[in-house]
C-alpha cells in the first residue's frame, strides 16, 4: 500500500492520521502539499482534520480549490480510495466527491468528545473490519459537524446503504444522525469523527486501528 | 466596476446563528423580532467595465466558491 496524505494549510491531524497509516502498514504515507499540482503514486488517499484556511468563507471552501484536489479529484473519479476525516470530509462535500454540506452544529457549541457510533454497512471496503451494527468509539471535535442535505438526497443515501456511520446519540444535529457517509461509487467516505485518535489503548482504544486495519486491507 | 454579493441560507436550513440572534434581542426586551437569518455580505472591485461583464464575472465566482448551492442562494448587485 501506498497512501497519502494530503496537507493544507492549518490541517492539524495530519500527522496523526500518518501513525494511524504507518502503524496498520508499517510505512511511513507521503505527505503532500495542497499546493502541489501532482500526487506521488498513490492507492489510498487522506484528507486529514484541522482548520483549512482558518474554517473562512465555508469550512472546507478553499481547500477543495487547492491545486492537489484537481487530482484527487480525477484520482476519486478512477477508484482509487479516498477517505476525509472532519475537515476532510467538509472539503469532500465542498469539491463534489460527496453530496450535502455541514452547517454549524445545531447547539452552536464546539463538542469534543468521544462519541459512539454504529456501523450501518459492513459491506463497504471502509468498514469491512466491522460487523453491521457494530458499535465503535471515536471521538469528534468539530464546529461545523451538523451534516445536511435535501430530503431527495437523504434517501438515496438511505435506499443505497452509503451511510456508513451513525451517531448514537447525535452531537450536532446531523440528518438522520449521519457521521459518515461513502458516495455512489463506494470509493470515497467522509467521515466527522476521529479513527485516528482511537490507535492504542493510550488513547482510549483501538477502535480506530480496527478501522485503519479494515480499509487498508479492503483496499489492498 | 463594484459588486456587492450577499449570500443567505436557504429556506429550510436550519440556522443555529440567527436563533441565537433571535434569543439575545428578545433578551434585550426586543419583542416579535422573529425568523431571524444570519448571512454575509461578500464587497470586490471587478476590472469589467460594463454591468453585463461584471455581473457575469460575479456570477462565476459565486458557482464556483463563494456560495455553495446545496445550502445558500446568493443575490449580486452591480455598483457603478
Amino acid at each position: 500500500m501506498k497512501p497519502a496524505v494530503i496537507v493544507f494549510p492549518a490541517s492539524n491531524c495530519d500527522r496523526d492520521v500518518a501513525v494511524a497509516l504507518e502503524q496498520a502498514t508499517g510505512k511511513a504515507p507521503a505527505m503532500v502539499w495542497h499546493g502541489d499540482s501532482d500526487l506521488p503514486e498513490t492507492d489510498f488517499i487522506v484528507l486529514p482534520g484541522g482548520f483549512s484556511y482558518g474554517d473562512y468563507l465555508r469550512s472546507g471552501a478553499m481547500a477543495a480549490k487547492s491545486p492537489i484536489m484537481k487530482s484527487v479529484i480525477d484520482k476519486a473519479n478512477a477508484g482509487t480510495p479516498v477517505l476525509g476525516i472532519c475537515n476532510g470530509f467538509q472539503i469532500l462535500c465542498e469539491s463534489g466527491l460527496l453530496p450535502g454540506a455541514l452547517l454549524r452544529n445545531k447547539s452552536l457549541n464546539f463538542v469534543c468528545r468521544t462519541v459512539t457510533l454504529r456501523v450501518e454497512n459492513s459491506q463497504s471496503m471502509f468498514t469491512s473490519g466491522f460487523e453491521n451494527g457494530q458499535f465503535v468509539n471515536y471521538p469528534v471535535a468539530h464546529h461545523d459537524g451538523n451534516y445536511f442535505a435535501d430530503d431527495e438526497t437523504l434517501d438515496r443515501l438511505e435506499s443505497d446503504g452509503r451511510i456508513a456511520f451513525r451517531y448514537v446519540d447525535n452531537p450536532n444535529g446531523s440528518a438522520h444522525d449521519i457521521a459518515g457517509v461513502i458516495n455512489d461509487a463506494g470509493n470515497v467516505l467522509g467521515m466527522m469523527p476521529h479513527p485516528e485518535r482511537m490507535i492504542s489503548p493510550l488513547l482510549g482504544g483501538m477502535d480506530g486501528a480496527a478501522f485503519f486495519k479494515g480499509v487498508l486491507d479492503a483496499a489492498a | 466596476m463594484k459588486a456587492k454579493i450577499t449570500i443567505t441560507l436557504k429556506n429550510g436550513v436550519l440556522d443555529p446563528q440567527g436563533k441565537a440572534i433571535e434569543g439575545a434581542l428578545s433578551g434585550l426586551g426586543f419583542d416579535g423580532a422573529s425568523d431571524v437569518r444570519q448571512g454575509k455580505v461578500i464587497e470586490l472591485k471587478l476590472s469589467e467595465t460594463d454591468e453585463p461583464s461584471a455581473r457575469a464575472k460575479a456570477e462565476e465566482m459565486c458557482k464556483r466558491l463563494l456560495a455553495n448551492p446545496v445550502m445558500e442562494n446568493y443575490a449580486i448587485e452591480i455598483l457603478a
